[in-house]
């Protein structure tokens, strides 16, 4: 008979059974974990540094908030070249050999960066700024050579731009046609917090989805520099760690772990598993080593394990002693 | 009304509250007879239980179930203010940080469960299938924690959904599961992945109790059935 089908009498026979009490475990378990965990809140507290908006970007750091949304215009951003789910490009793509997932399974949130997060917004405010309307019109109407040369020269003089004492941008002037005006009304819009709510409008009324404003925000160097100040980059382990001193979600340390060694972190890679496609190598790893946890009862040899390296002697140490002692007191009764 | 019939529906010796009779027919029955014999009330509420069981080790099940308890209760609490509530009161403050560390102890106690089971090889003696409910119940919890995180209303939460976000789209799923949009990753995390955690979190207690805890490896004591 397997081991497996018996009853419960009959695999607990010769086993010295003690009394247990199940609820009253449960119970003091539930009240100590309580007042452990109310302990850890009275005096630690739990964090929450307050969310970034594009208003405070704005305010903080004008000149940062410039060269995103210009490059959002020119469609030289991150999410404007990104690929699916956003948008048709490839610049964020990721694979290995032939499996394109990514590719695949294609443009499900679509991002046009010029559109979305400049043009459309700009076009909302327009009412009573015939200035900006103009702008738009000269903009909309002039060849992608032409944007591009204004971006361009624009994006080369905010290089020596100036931040004055009411937050305005000085970008020195230069052939960069309406581009200064457009981008002079985006600041503007940023600062008011309008911006902030026209990067979620859409035809509904209520709004939970804030795909656009993160990835604008995403692409700027503000967030990450927050970041880096309170040590969340990838290289201090990223995602697992949580703002302030707190524990963050420790349990991803081992997903983590990947992206800080090669071939994950490298740029020429191996078996074609490079920093080029870590993502979804590390979502692959992780994705095996699960499976063979999971699957640990049937592998040979994992399964082994704990044979091999005895922890569970010291798990069972005092059944183990008394089977010695047992096994001892029948020998001295041996004639 | 015959007399016949009249003593067949007031029989008080087949009321239908005790045991279900092997011929007894019909989906009620059979479910019943499949409860009675999978996990009969002993087995469920036991009084007694072997020796070996004497171990710390064992304590790590019983105060993950704890801290998943105090999870879900400061969940619901954080969930009927609504999801601004904590950040403009103090005392949602105070049930977020509940809420926060009832998940780390969470975590920590199954971690050290999931160990203790592994350097046991709990899986032995038949119960692989509870050993694969408790890996599963381990990754879902962790989804269960990441959309948790993603919809704190922070900076924290901006920056784990932006890094996120690179991850998940690599895999193809990013239109799916979109960890930017606070609307799905709320309506995961409040209603979804925690009524999938509790229920496995009940189908693992059930495979437990029903198949008892496995015998100490190389056991000289064991019976060969």
């Amino acid at each position: 008979m397997k081991t497996s089908k018996v009853d419960k009498k009959t695999y607990y026979r010769g086993v010295a059974m003690v009394p247990y009490d199940l609820l009253k475990e449960v119970a003091f378990a539930m009240i100590g974990v309580l007042g452990f965990v109310l302990l850890l809140s009275a005096v630690l507290s739990s964090p929450d540094v307050p969310s970034v908006t594009l208003q405070s970007w704005s305010k903080a750091d004008p000149v940062d908030f410039l060269t995103t949304a210009s490059g959002e215009l020119s469609g030289s951003t991150v999410v404007a070249s990104y690929g699916p789910p956003y948008n048709s490009g490839s610049g964020s793509v990721q694979s290995w050999g032939p499996l394109n997932l990514q590719q695949w399974a294609g443009v499900h949130i679509p991002i046009n960066a010029p559109d979305d997060f400049v043009l459309e917004p700009l076009t909302q405010t327009t009412a009573g700024d015939a200035a900006l309307a103009s702008a738009l019109t000269t903009y909309e109407g002039a060849s992608s050579s032409q944007q591009q040369k204004w971006l361009a020269n624009y994006t080369t003089g905010l290089g020596t731009a100036t931040v004055g004492a009411d937050g305005t941008v000085n970008v020195p002037s230069g052939d960069n046609g309406p581009v200064s005006l457009l981008m002079d009304r985006m600041l503007t819009l940023a600062r008011s917090g309008g911006l902030d709510a026209l990067l979620l409008t859409s035809n509904h009324f209520y709004q939970t989805d804030f795909s656009r404003p993160l990835l604008f925000l995403d692409d700027g160097g503000y967030i990450a520099d927050l970041a880096t100040q309170q040590k969340l980059d990838g290289d201090d382990w990223g995602v697992m760690n949580e703002t302030g001193r707190y524990p963050g979600q420790a349990w991803l340390w081992l997903y983590t772990m990947w992206y800080q060694i090669p071939p994950f972190n490298s740029d020429t890679g191996f078996l074609g598993i490079s920093a080029a496609n870590t993502d979804l190598a590390v979502v692959g790893v992780m994705l095996l080593l699960t499976a063979l946890l999971l699957l640990v009862p049937f592998i040979p040899g994992l399964r082994d394990i704990p044979r091999w390296i005895p922890v569970h002697k010291l798990i069972w140490r005092r059944h183990y002693a008394e089977m010695r002692r047992q096994a001892a007191a029948e020998a001295a009764k041996a004639p | 009304m015959s007399d016949d019939v009249a003593s067949d529906a007031f029989d008080q010796t087949t009321t239908g509250a005790e045991s279900v009779a092997d011929d007894e027919t019909g989906w009620t029955a059979s479910v019943r007879r499949r409860v009675e014999k999978t996990l009969p009330i002993a087995e469920l509420l036991p009084t007694k239980q072997p020796a070996y069981v004497g171990s710390w080790v064992y304590v790590f099940g019983v105060v993950t179930i704890a801290a998943l308890f105090w999870v879900v209760l400061s969940g619901v609490v954080l969930a009927f203010f609504g999801s601004a509530w904590w950040h403009v009161s103090s005392i949602g403050h105070f049930f977020n940080s509940i809420h926060f560390w009832s998940v780390q102890m969470f975590f920590i106690f199954m971690v050290l469960h999931l160990w203790g089971q592994f350097w046991g090889a709990g899986w032995r003696d038949g119960r692989a299938k509870t050993w694969m409910i408790g890996v599963v119940i381990f990754t879902v919890s962790i989804g269960t924690a990441f959309t948790g995180y993603v919809i704190q209303q922070n900076f924290d939460s901006q920056w784990i959904a932006i890094n996120a976000k690179d991850a998940i789209n690599s895999t193809g799923v990013g239109g799916l599961f979109n960890a930017l949009n606070f609307g799905q990753m709320y309506g995961l995390h409040v209603m979804l992945f925690p009524i999938g955690v509790t229920l496995l979190v009940v189908l693992h207690i059930i495979q437990v109790r029903a198949k008892g805890v496995v015998r100490p490896i190389d056991d000289p004591m064991q019976v060969t059935p």
